[in-house]
């Protein structure tokens, strides 16, 4: 049960992009289609999964042993770093269609605040490791589900017809806007 | 104080030998060639080639075969360098610059009244043909100036005239289309004389018009029939096959053939 709380909990109530603000540089950056936010969004769920994992693995044998929590940013970026690069490599070995499929969006996902923060929201939490995965997991879908949204969005605005001052940026950032309030509506679920 | 020190350099030491092993045991075969190709690009990774970045692109010229020019960066030593290496030809599109084909300013052909509306070529035209006396040449209200992205088309304020710097201009043509009085052509940058007039009138009338205007004495055709060709009272070049001969400059008694697009 707790499991299907958090779940729900981190895709709807606490959408990292639409009520956490966090990786909304991607969210506006790669949402112009659909294909290419998919691509996206499986990079950044696969990574966030990973990163959460082996952050709080670190955390719970490291860095709270010896009392060294004030590293917890630092190690974390520099984890999450070369994490990022050697699932590039072993991808580019293994699954070369997966790899093609995420393409430029595997190393743009090393700079992503999205990922940092579910490691340090597993810290602040005290979640275990099982949870912190899962938390991981789960945001990585909230993410998902936003950008995928977002993106469908943006196509039809690209067709629609605005005001010539709202055209582009302006009217996808008021749609943005409008979507963060919608998932405002979900925050009495859980 | 040593134990973080420890810890940070523990941790960057193991990322990176993972990393490093890593590439060694799932390291994928790649064409060599692509490698190359990137050495040799500028590696500005701009995206300007519409490829993802200057590897996507190594990748496209190596097996899609993509023509290095693409590249917008390269310079042409460069594409040059690329195209042998990968045994493949290179061809430059012969670049074209806009050339506006009126050079009386107001001086040469004086306002014939008082103009007070917007600032527009086409808006002036609107209001009895607008003010010029050359019903044909250019109004100098920055139409074409405002529409060209890269800023290359210059009014002079004070001649009402516009000026196009070849070297800023990159031949997209978008200026061509908006000039209400038909007065720009893409024209070979290598072209070294141009016929800076546009009015197909009478010498008579052209003379009363602009002091500049072409009057059709056909001077310049004489010394270079094959390239300049009269359409009525106008002398037109031929841009398929120009005029490198300067000497058309000096017989022109209006003085409306011009060597370089830059200064008239």
């Amino acid at each position: 049960m707790e499991f299907f709380t958090l779940l729900i909990s981190s895709i709807l109530v606490n959408n990292f992009v639409l009520s956490k603000f966090l990786g909304v540089c991607p969210f506006l950056g790669v949402s112009k289609n659909v294909h290419t936010a998919m691509g996206m969004s499986a990079a950044v769920t696969l990574v966030m999964t990973i990163a959460a994992l082996v952050a709080a693995i670190v955390n719970t044998y490291i860095l709270v042993p010896y009392d060294m929590g004030y590293l917890q940013t630092l190690s974390f970026i520099v984890i999450i770093a070369s994490l990022v690069q050697i699932l590039e490599v072993v991808l580019q070995k293994l699954s070369p269609p997966l790899y093609q499929a995420l393409g430029i969006f595997l190393p743009l996902i090393t700079t992503n605040c999205a990922v940092l923060g579910v490691a340090v929201l597993n810290v602040q939490n005290n979640l275990s490791i099982l949870m912190s995965t899962w938390y991981g997991f789960s945001s990585g879908l909230g993410f998902s589900l936003a950008l995928l949204l977002f993106s469908s969005i943006r196509e039809r605005l690209d067709l629609a017809n605005p005001p010539k001052s709202f055209e582009g940026v302006p009217i996808a950032l008021i749609a943005a806007g409008i979507l963060a309030m919608i998932f405002m509506g979900f925050s009495g679920l859980v | 104080m040593i134990a973080p020190l420890l810890f940070m350099a523990g941790i960057g030491l193991l990322l990176g030998i993972t990393i490093a092993l890593a590439n060694i045991f799932f390291s994928v075969k790649t064409d060599p060639r692509i490698e190359e190709v990137e050495d040799m690009l500028p590696g500005a990774n701009c995206g300007g080639c519409g490829f993802a970045g200057c590897n996507a692109f190594a990748k496209a010229v190596v097996l899609d075969a993509v023509e290095p020019q693409k590249c917008p960066v390269c310079s042409k030593e460069e594409a040059e360098n690329i195209a042998s290496h990968m045994g493949m030809s290179v061809e430059f599109d012969t670049p074209y610059v806009a050339l506006v084909k009126c050079c009386g300013d107001n001086s040469d052909s004086p306002e014939r009244a008082l103009y007070n509306g917007v600032t527009d070529c086409s808006a002036a035209l609107l209001v009895a043909g607008a003010t010029k006396s050359c019903q044909h040449g250019c109004l100098g209200m920055a139409t074409c100036a405002r529409a060209c992205p890269f800023n290359a088309i210059e009014i002079d304020e004070k001649r009402h005239i516009a000026i196009v710097h070849p070297e800023l201009c990159v031949g997209c043509g978008k200026c061509v289309s908006v000039c209400p009085r038909n007065l720009i052509d893409m024209v070979p940058k290598s072209a070294p004389v141009h016929i800076l007039c546009s009015s197909p009138e009478k010498a008579v009338l052209q003379k009363k018009a602009c002091s500049k205007g072409c009057i059709g004495c056909r001077k310049c055709s004489k010394l270079d029939p094959e390239s300049i060709k009269m359409d009525g009272f106008l002398a037109v070049m031929d841009y398929d096959n120009y005029s490198t001969n300067t000497e058309i400059i000096d017989v022109c008694p209006v003085h409306c053939i011009y060597p370089s697009l830059e200064e008239k």
